[in-house]
This record gives C-alpha cells, sequence and structure tokens, in this order.
C-alpha cells in the first residue's frame, strides 16, 4: 500500500476561501452586540502645540450623541506596560491616548465623540471646535539632524551596530569605490480593513473584537491600561483584513473604544476613516542612508559602510533598522553599520512589511549594481562572487541556504544571458527595455509559541493557538501541520485561531507563524499521539496490544503496525473503547539551541523586467521573476500568494507610494486615490518558484515563513531596470515621471 | 457626513424649483462625487434631489447631424455607445481614461461636469482654500501642488479642473443645455467653466438650481481622427498629471483643421486656442507639432513641485498630435 500523501507541501485551497468570498468571515468591525453605540475620532489640525480650548456645546446637543470624550473627561487609563516584549521596550506609544492636551502630530486623536448611530456620531464629531496653539514642528530628517542619536538594537533582536575590520582603511585603497546616498519615503500599511474594535464591559471584563494580529498582547495592553488582570480581558479576532505591519501591540482605536465603552456604558464600536489611517495606525518611516563599498578589480568586495537615519515621532521610539542585511548578506572583512533616529512631529511609525529590509535593500542592491557598473562586472556575477558562504557577522554557518541555485534558476527562467549590459540598448519598438535584478533577504524567525490540540472520537480533530489569519493563510497551513503530525486527511482537521483566550502565539509578524506556532502545533500533536498509542498499546481489545511504540505509525486516521500494515486502530474505535470524547495535549515549542549554533535567513533572487517611453517616461514593469530559498514550502498556492503580494507591494514602493507631508507636516494624500497603490494594470506576469529545501535545523517542518521575503529587493531590482533602460540612477523613491523626463 | 433629506425629482420642473428655493439644497447624479465630498463635510447640503429618474438617459442624433448626449447618461454608456465610439473617439477614450469601471458605472455626464477639484486642502476640509470658503486664503500655492495647474491660475486658487471628459467635449465644440429658475439655455462649454480669479468659488456660470439637461455635439467629421492622451503614475485608476484631447484635419497634406485641448494642468478644461490656429496651414509632423505645444504653453505659472507639468505636456501634445497624424 503507498503511503499517503502528507499534508504538507499541497497546494490546497484556503480553509477560509469560501467564507470570505461569500462574506460568511465576520471581520472586527462585523460583530453587532445589542445597544451597539458607535464612536468617531476628532483629531488635530495642526502638527505641534497645545490644545487651548475644546468647544464640545454643539457636538454635545446633535441627535443621538451620548458623550464627547476630551482629555479632561475620559475614563482613568496607565501607561501601556513597558514589558510586552522579551528584550527592550515596545516600539509603540506608551502614552494613553487623550492622556493631555499636547499636540505632537498631525491628526492626533484629541477628543471622541459617541453616539447612537455612526452617521449621527460622525455629525456631531464635525462639530467640535478645537482651538490650538500652534508650535514650531520638527519636519524635515535635515533640519532635525543635530538632535539625532543612536540605536543600538532593533526591538531587542537585532544590533543595529556592527564593526568588523577597517572600513576607512578599506575604502582609502580600494581599487573600485562606490558613494552614494540613497532615500526611501513614508509609506502606509494601507491594509483594506482599517483599525477596527468593538469595545463591550461586562462589569469589570472587557470584551475586544478588535483587529488585532497579536490579540495576546492587546489583552495585557488593555488589562494594564484598565487595571485589570489579565484574566479579565478577551481579545477576539478571527480574520484580519490585512495588516502589513499595522495593527500590532496596541493603537489608539482599541484604548479609546475601550474608554469609550467604560464611559457610555454600552458596547461601542471605533472604525478609523481612511484618512485617519494615515496618522493613528502607523507606518514605515523615511529613511536616508548613506552607503560605500569598495572592491577589488575583479569585484570582490573589500568594504561596506551602510550608515541609516530615520525618524520616529515624540510619542515612540521605533527604528527603521536598514542595515541589518548589509551585516552579513555578502562576503567582506571591513563592515560597518549605523543606525542614527531624529524625532519629527508626525504620527508614530512602526512595522512595515520587510522592516530594514525593504528601504535597506532598496540601497544595498542598488550601490551593488552601481558598483558592477563602475567595476564593469554583471551585477549577478558580481553577486555570486561575493557570495556569503557563512554569517560573517556572527561567525557561524548557516542553518541552510541555497541562494546560488536561486540566482540560477532566476538567470535561467528570466533570460538574464541574453542581457547586454550598455544603458539604453535594448528596445521594444519605440520604448526602452531595461533589465535589472537584486538579492532578496529576511531572517528566520521564531519565537516561543504554545498550542493545543484534540483528537475527538469522531475522527476528527482541532487544534488551536491564538495566532492570527491576516490573509496569510494560517488557518490552512496550521491545519497542514497538524494533519501531517496527527496522519489524518486535512479537511478532518479544523484549526482555532484570533482568541486571547486560546494557548500564547506570538505576534503574526516577523514572517514565523508558521515556524513558531507550527512547532507548537506539532509538539502538541504528538503528544496528543503519544496519550492515543498508549491507550491503543495497553487495551487487549486492540489490534496494536503491546505493540512498541516505534512499530506504529498514524495514517489516514488510523494507528497502523509499520510491521504488518494489517494491523491497525482507527482512532475513533481507540476513544470509543476507551469511553473518552477525545484525547487533548498542549505544548509549548520555542527555539533552543540551534539559535546559538546557526544562523538563519532566506533569501531569494528578483529579476525585473521594465519598458519605458522615452518620452513619456512612465515605467512599466511588464515581468517579473522571482526565485526563493524559505526552506519547506508548506503550501505552494499560500506560499505564492504570499510572494505575488510581496512583490507587488515591493513595485509600489518603487514606482508609486509615497505619503507626503506639506511644509506644514500635513498629510496631504491621505485616501486611496492620491497615495498611489498598485492597482492590475500596473501588474504583469510574475513568475515565482522555491528551491522548496526544507530547514531542519530551523524546525521540525523546515519552514523559515516567507511574508517579508518577496518585498525585499523590488525596489532595487526596479530601480536597476531603470537606470539599464535609460542611463538614470535614481537613489530617490518612488520613481515618478519626472525624475525621469 | 451631516444629516440630510433625500427626494427623487418628479420632472424637471419640479427638480429645479426644489433647488433653486433652497441654498442647501442640490442635485443628486451617480452620487460618486457630491457623497465624497459630503462625507468628508466639504459639501453640506440639506436636501438632494436625485436626478437620475429623470428621463434625460438617452444618446440620440441631433438634426444637424451631430448627438445630443442626456445629462444622466452614465459615463460607461456614453464611452461604449457606437456613434461616440466612432465619430468622436477621444471622448470614449477619454471617459475611459477616467476613475474605474465601478465609478464609470455610476457618473452621470452631467455630475461629471460638475465635479470639484481633487485639490488636498480643498478636501482636507480645514486649510485655508478660497474656494471652499471665500477669501480664507490658498494653502496649495505654497503647499505640496505637484497636482496642480499650470494654466489659468490666480493668485486665490490654482487647483486643477480633474474631468477628462470635458477636455474631450471642449475639443469638439459641444453645448450644454440647461434648465433653470429663469427658463432653458445653451451654454457653450468654453464659456461653462470659469478660471478661478479672484472668485475662485464660482466654478460654472450655472446658477442655483439650474439643472443640466443634455450635452450636446455639433456634426464634426474631422472628430474621427482625434485622440485622448492622459498620462498619470499608475497605469489605471488615477487623475491625470497631463492629458490632451486632439483632432486633425488633414487636407492635400495641410492642416485644415485643429483641436487642442488639455487636462491635468489647467484650472479649467483648457481648449489651447492659438495654438490650434498655429497649426492651420501647416504640414502635419515634428516641427508644427513642437511649436504648437511649445504654444499651448505659453503663459505657464508653475508652482514648488508642478514645474514638470509643462515639459510633460508638451510631449503630450506632440504624442498626441503624431498619433492622430498617423492615423488613416
Ligand atoms: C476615486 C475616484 C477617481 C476618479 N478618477 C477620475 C478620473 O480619473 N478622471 C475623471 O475625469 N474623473 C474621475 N473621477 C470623478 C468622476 O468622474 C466624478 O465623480 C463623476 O463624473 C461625477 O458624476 P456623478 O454623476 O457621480 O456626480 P454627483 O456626485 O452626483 O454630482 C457631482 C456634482 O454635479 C452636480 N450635478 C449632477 N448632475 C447635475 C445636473 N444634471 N445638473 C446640474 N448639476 C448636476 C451635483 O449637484 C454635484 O454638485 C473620479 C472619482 C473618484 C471618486
Amino acid at each position: 500500500m503507498p503511503e499517503p500523501r502528507s499534508p504538507l507541501g499541497q497546494p490546497l485551497d484556503r480553509a477560509d476561501g469560501v467564507a470570505k468570498v461569500t462574506g460568511r468571515a465576520k471581520y472586527a468591525a462585523e460583530f453587532a452586540p445589542p445597544d451597539l453605540a458607535h464612536a468617531v475620532v476628532v483629531t488635530s489640525t495642526i502638527t505641534r502645540g497645545r490644545v487651548t480650548a475644546c468647544d464640545t456645546a454643539a457636538a454635545e446637543k446633535s441627535p443621538g450623541v451620548l458623550a464627547v470624550i476630551t482629555p479632561r473627561t475620559v475614563p482613568a487609563m496607565k501607561a501601556v506596560p513597558a514589558d510586552l516584549l522579551p528584550k527592550g521596550r515596545p516600539p509603540i506609544e506608551l502614552r494613553p491616548p487623550l492622556a493631555d492636551e499636547k499636540v505632537s502630530h498631525f491628526g492626533q486623536a484629541v477628543a471622541v465623540v459617541v453616539a447612537d448611530t455612526f452617521e449621527r456620531a460622525t455629525a456631531a464629531a464635525a462639530r467640535v471646535r478645537v482651538t490650538y496653539q500652534a508650535d514650531e514642528p520638527a519636519l524635515t530628517l535635515e533640519e532635525a539632524e543635530p538632535t539625532a542619536f543612536e540605536a543600538e538594537t532593533f526591538v531587542g533582536r537585532e544590533d543595529l551596530k556592527h564593526r568588523r575590520g577597517d572600513v576607512a582603511r578599506a575604502l582609502a585603497g580600494a581599487a573600485v569605490k562606490l558613494e552614494a546616498v540613497y532615500r526611501t519615503p513614508v509609506e502606509h500599511h494601507n491594509p483594506i480593513e482599517p483599525a477596527a474594535t468593538i469595545a463591550e464591559w461586562d462589569g469589570d471584563s472587557l470584551t475586544l473584537h478588535d483587529s488585532s494580529r497579536w490579540v495576546h498582547a492587546t489583552r495585557r495592553v488593555a488589562a494594564g491600561v484598565f487595571g485589570l488582570s489579565p484574566e479579565k480581558v478577551r481579545v477576539i479576532c478571527p480574520f484580519i483584513g490585512g495588516a502589513f505591519g499595522s495593527k500590532g501591540f496596541t493603537w489608539q482605536q482599541n484604548l479609546l473604544a475601550a474608554a469609550a465603552a467604560r464611559h457610555v456604558k454600552r458596547p461601542v464600536k471605533l472604525v478609523l476613516t481612511r484618512q485617519q489611517m494615515f496618522t493613528l495606525a502607523g507606518r514605515r518611516p523615511e529613511t536616508k542612508q548613506a552607503v560605500a563599498l569598495a572592491a577589488t578589480k575583479d569585484g570582490g568586495l573589500t568594504a561596506v559602510r551602510h550608515a541609516t537615519m530615520s525618524e520616529t515621532s515624540p510619542l515612540a521610539d521605533f527604528v527603521e533598522p536598514c542595515g541589518t542585511l548589509s551585516k552579513h548578506l555578502y562576503s567582506c572583512p571591513n563592515v560597518e553599520v549605523t543606525h542614527r533616529v531624529v524625532r519629527l512631529n508626525r504620527s508614530s511609525p512602526v512595522f512595515m512589511r520587510g522592516p530594514g529590509e525593504t528601504p535597506g535593500s532598496f540601497a544595498l542592491e542598488s550601490a551593488l549594481d552601481e558598483l558592477a557598473v563602475a567595476a564593469g562586472i554583471d551585477p549577478l556575477v558580481l553577486r555570486l562572487k561575493n557570495h556569503a558562504d557563512r554569517d560573517e557577522e556572527k561567525d557561524r554557518p548557516w542553518s541552510s541556504k541555497h541562494l546560488k541555485e536561486c540566482y540560477r534558476r532566476g538567470d535561467e527562467r528570466f533570460g538574464w544571458a541574453k542581457r547586454d549590459p550598455k544603458p539604453r540598448s535594448m528596445r521594444d519598438g519605440n520604448l526602452l527595455v531595461g533589465w535589472g535584478m537584486a538579492t532578496a533577504a529576511y531572517p528566520g524567525i521564531r519565537m516561543e509559541a504554545r498550542a493545543k490540540v484534540r483528537v475527538t472520537a469522531d475522527g476528527r480533530a482541532v487544534a488551536a493557538s491564538a495566532a492570527h489569519e491576516i490573509g496569510n493563510g494560517a488557518y490552512t497551513v496550521l491545519a497542514q501541520i497538524a494533519a501531517a503530525a496527527l496522519g489524518l486527511p486535512v479537511d478532518r482537521v479544523r484549526f482555532e485561531l484570533g482568541d486571547s483566550d486560546l494557548p500564547f502565539a506570538p505576534a503574526t509578524g516577523a514572517s514565523q507563524t508558521t515556524a513558531a506556532v507550527g512547532s507548537a502545533v506539532t509538539a502538541a500533536a504528538v503528544e496528543a499521539m503519544a496519550k492515543l498509542v498508549k491507550l491503543a498499546t495497553t487495551d487487549k481489545a486492540s489490534p496494536l496490544f503491546g505493540i512498541a511504540v516505534d512499530q506504529l505509525a498514524a495514517r489516514e486516521g488510523k494507528l497502523v503496525s509499520r510491521a504488518d500494515g494489517a494491523k491497525a486502530d482507527a482512532f475513533s474505535d481507540i476513544l470509543r473503547r476507551a469511553k473518552l470524547k477525545g484525547v487533548e495535549a498542549d505544548a509549548t515549542a520555542a527555539p533552543g539551541e540551534e539559535k546559538e549554533k546557526f544562523s538563519f535567513l532566506s533569501t531569494g533572487a528578483q529579476f525585473v523586467e521594465v519598458k519605458i517611453d522615452p518620452d513619456l517616461p512612465r515605467v512599466r514593469v511588464t515581468r517579473v521573476v522571482g526565485v526563493y530559498d524559505p526552506g519547506a514550502v508548506l503550501n505552494p498556492k499560500t506560499a505564492r500568494s504570499q510572494m505575488l503580494g510581496g512583490i507587488l507591494m515591493g513595485l509600489g514602493a518603487a514606482l508609486l507610494e509615497e505619503t507626503v507631508y506639506d511644509g506644514r507636516g500635513l498629510v496631504v494624500n491621505p485616501d486611496l486615490a492620491d497615495y498611489r497603490l498598485p492597482v492590475h494594470a500596473d501588474t504583469s506576469d510574475i513568475d515565482v518558484s522555491f528551491v522548496n529545501e526544507p530547514d531542519r535545523h530551523f524546525n521540525p517542518v523546515g519552514a523559515r515563513g516567507l511574508g517579508e521575503l518577496g518585498i525585499s529587493g523590488i525596489g532595487a531590482a526596479v530601480a536597476n531596470a531603470v537606470f539599464h533602460a535609460t542611463g538614470k540612477r535614481i537613489r530617490d523613491l518612488p520613481i515618478t515621471p519626472e525624475k525621469l523626463l | 457626513m451631516t444629516p440630510f433629506d433625500y427626494t427623487r425629482a418628479e420632472g424637471s420642473a419640479a427638480a429645479v424649483k426644489q433647488v433653486s428655493g433652497s441654498a442647501k439644497a442640490t442635485f443628486l447624479g451617480g452620487g460618486t462625487c457630491l457623497i465624497d465630498l459630503m462625507k468628508l463635510h466639504v459639501e453640506n447640503h440639506d436636501l438632494l434631489v436625485d436626478i437620475t429618474p429623470l428621463p434625460l438617459d438617452r444618446i440620440e442624433a441631433t438634426a444637424g447631424g451631430g448627438v445630443r448626449i442626456g445629462a444622466n447618461v452614465r459615463n460607461s454608456e456614453l464611452a461604449h455607445d457606437a456613434t461616440i465610439y466612432k465619430n468622436y473617439p477621444a471622448l470614449s477614450e477619454a471617459l475611459l481614461s477616467g476613475a474605474s469601471p465601478q465609478l464609470r458605472n455610476m457618473a452621470t455626464v452631467g455630475g461629471n461636469l460638475m465635479q470639484r477639484t481633487r485639490c488636498p486642502y480643498f478636501r482636507n476640509g480645514f486649510s485655508p482654500c478660497n474656494k471652499r470658503e471665500p477669501k480664507s486664503g490658498c494653502a496649495a500655492k505654497d503647499g505640496y501642488n505637484r497636482s496642480h495647474a499650470v494654466l489659468g491660475v490666480s493668485e486665490h486658487c490654482i487647483a486643477t479642473h480633474p474631468s477628462d471628459m470635458c477636455v474631450a467635449l471642449i475639443a469638439f465644440d459641444a453645448v450644454v443645455k440647461t434648465h433653470g429658475p429663469k427658463g432653458e439655455r445653451a451654454i457653450p462649454i468654453t464659456d461653462f467653466h470659469l478660471v478661478p480669479g479672484d472668485t475662485p468659488d464660482r466654478e460654472t456660470v450655472l446658477e442655483h438650481g439650474e439643472l443640466i439637461t443634455a450635452v450636446e455635439l455639433p456634426a464634426a467629421p474631422w472628430a474621427m481622427r482625434s485622440h485622448y492622451l492622459k498620462v498619470r503614475d499608475r497605469a489605471s485608476y488615477e487623475f491625470a498629471l497631463a492629458s490632451a484631447a486632439v483632432a486633425l484635419e488633414v487636407v492635400d497634406g495641410v492642416i485644415k483643421t485643429a483641436r487642442v485641448a488639455l487636462g491635468g494642468v489647467a484650472t479649467k478644461p483648457w481648449r489651447a486656442a492659438d495654438a490650434e490656429k498655429s497649426l492651420v496651414g501647416q504640414k502635419p509632423g515634428a516641427p508644427a507639432f513642437a511649436a504648437t505645444a511649445e504654444m499651448a504653453t505659453k503663459g505657464v505659472a508653475p508652482r514648488q513641485f508642478n514645474g514638470f507639468k509643462v515639459a510633460l505636456v508638451r510631449r503630450v501634445i506632440v504624442r498626441a498630435l503624431e498619433t492622430v497624424a498617423a492615423m488613416k
């Protein structure tokens, strides 16, 4: 009898696909507790200063209004707990909303109006009259540079200061050298679902239906801020309509909703408007990166210097860790990486897909392309020549790395060999054709997680952990992992997530859900299976009575003797005879000593073709080839979707996306017409493939995760292609038509 | 949004009476512009009179060989109309380059003529803006003005007229038919929109409560050789950075009729009449087109962020004329 195919590696449809396209999937704002009231936030129209008066009289008299909450009337809130991370202060605002009358950025919450309907709350909110005393704001990196401070680590996880060898000396004596400054703008996550919360109090118990991609942290935040024990708070989030780095920890809307609900003694719903998503829900900071590279005549890197300046708000400490890849992506004896941060009067920044890797790889991979041009070497050859065979930052081996194979396959699939290196040399009719490439990389990260698994007498199983379905396919892939570990067909396994009553899971971020939660699911499944095995082998009525554990396998819902396939006992029979409804186990999985022995890095190769009308220079991306090594690919279908999403977001960052602050610090494009995301017509032929080699040092399923790998390197691959097409090197994103006129 | 009353029109005369009778009443077409601005509290009305039930939804031939387009015809329907597509192709192209399919299915011809600027300072509801709040100032002049106009601007307003459709209509000498409190009027579209001057809040010659009933396109055999070219950052679903509707009639190798109208760069749908005249009698080709583009941008007044539009619109004009010249 052939082994049934493992559910791992199958291109299964999304478990939640039908629910999503038929509207049955319920998002945070779609729950409807009885007596629900609606809150609308009033935001500041100045950039820095203080509120001198807030006239709420007209709003309070507006029909249906239950309350107008200002810093003077807001229920007491303590600071957000500072110990949400294993190490270091969380990079978010610890000041609870409406804590004082200071304004530190445009679009800050200054009041909240609660009414019986959303429309009436909105109408009343427009009648709140706020008067300000405006102070001089800090608006640009250049202006604020004298007050820059050095950042030591990224969320306590990654060193932001690294020095090896002697960069200055290597630069001074270099045969080939490149020094340039690269800039990337503020970007916003713009998930299609805005940040949303429904808060409901029952005595001193609080339930939040919240668009949170870390329900356990949101629970701790709410408990800390409202002085409750964590068991009194429940955070529920079965689906998230995209986050891309937003919606983690806490954002003001969940605390404001809870405060408003407490104030009006009714459940309250608060959904940010699209405009408010640009000032109250996080963003990627602006960066300015000075890169210096030195090489021998034949392109061997002798120095890498990557000095990043990014900005944060007066209210939170976030740093965009642009230089992290530069420490180890290439082999180089002399490396210097630093990060400085200034405070600007803008809303608080936070993680955004590939924090650091996205803008950082734009700088590093553009610089490498410039070096290739200067040295007269093919950009792909240059990268192969400088391939890092081990992690030279930590001086230890990679757990598993197949980047050379990614380059090789990408080269072939794209047809890179046919590239004429001379700029402006390739044409399609009247159009200039450009081919560019870059390396993609994202670390393999995995934090502690817990899961439980229950096998039931009907021959099915339920696995659960407080993870999140963020569009990533978590329901699907985590069920596949449980099914594989239990020897059950995947359609007999259901996964539960998105509820802080479930076992602890880390934030759905750092591309780790599959790796972290999947490991816990495997561990819990193994324990549940051990219980079943014990029941069967100690039960005289079982055909497996007395057989040693290591002689048993689980497949198709049965325990089977390895020696004699005819000896089998179905899970349902085992449980029925034991008069049990099910067996359950929970387990924690955490990284162990492998963390000190190996470095973990997912890598890939990105190839891009652009076509540009020389007179009307809009950049059109006509082809992308991406080949990736994220370890094992557990579901090629959802994995491909992740890569496509990353690539598209990368194309947006390369060509379109930019949040614009004007000379007064106002966001002037806070909607989806004026903040341009790529639309279908901007997409093209995108070819995604995987090397698919499991990383057994990393975790049992061998998957490093891939949510952020696809966006890495795309910005540079596009800019490099634009240079190849036009001979113009664009070092500040996005590459809009006026930069090529 | 502030609460408002809604009523469905029962005849043009009744609708005109309802709206002209109250300063805070207005017509509702597809709502794609109006409702948006009401949600932003930029416009606040007490009463919306929905005119889409009115029988103004036909596209018909006129006695003079032209076309009469009802004010309620949806943008998508007009774009795909066989006569328009064949006889006035730049109008189809202009419509299809605008907004998204969903919006075009809702948007009406009347509403498109009356759509308001995308200036962020107008739309944010609080910055100084002479258009939204007369005499409050103009935040765009020294603000972020990448999308703003370089033609037809004044000290008081530099907001771009956003419509694509209107650019094609103005190239084709369209006439706007209205029914107002004082009766019916026919307004040449060149006179319909106003440059801002010192009253940027007055955007058209319509009186309050005056209803657009139709747009007429005169017979124009040369319009078959017309083209609308629009440049923007993304490939679709974005307002123009610069656009041009052009037409050429070439007889015996010499230009007899020319049309050059511009979008994305001016405070109203812009007809470059002098530039057109300069083409007449010339041979179609690069020298004539370049000179025309130069002439069409005479008197531009760029600001800090929109200077690129001058070069861009010149290239758009040249490319559009080249395209039409090459048509069979
Ligand atoms: C996201 C987005 C993108 C867009 N992109 C583009 C683009 O690329 N190019 C482009 O050209 N346009 C674009 N538009 C604008 C769109 O074309 C207009 O919103 C639409 O044409 C307005 O038509 P409507 O029927 O919906 O008008 P409504 O919103 O109903 O009305 C608009 C105004 O016209 C008045 N009105 C309507 N009908 C009449 C009438 N018969 N007589 C007198 N007054 C009347 C109303 O009172 C109101 O003041 C975009 C709009 C959006 C929302």
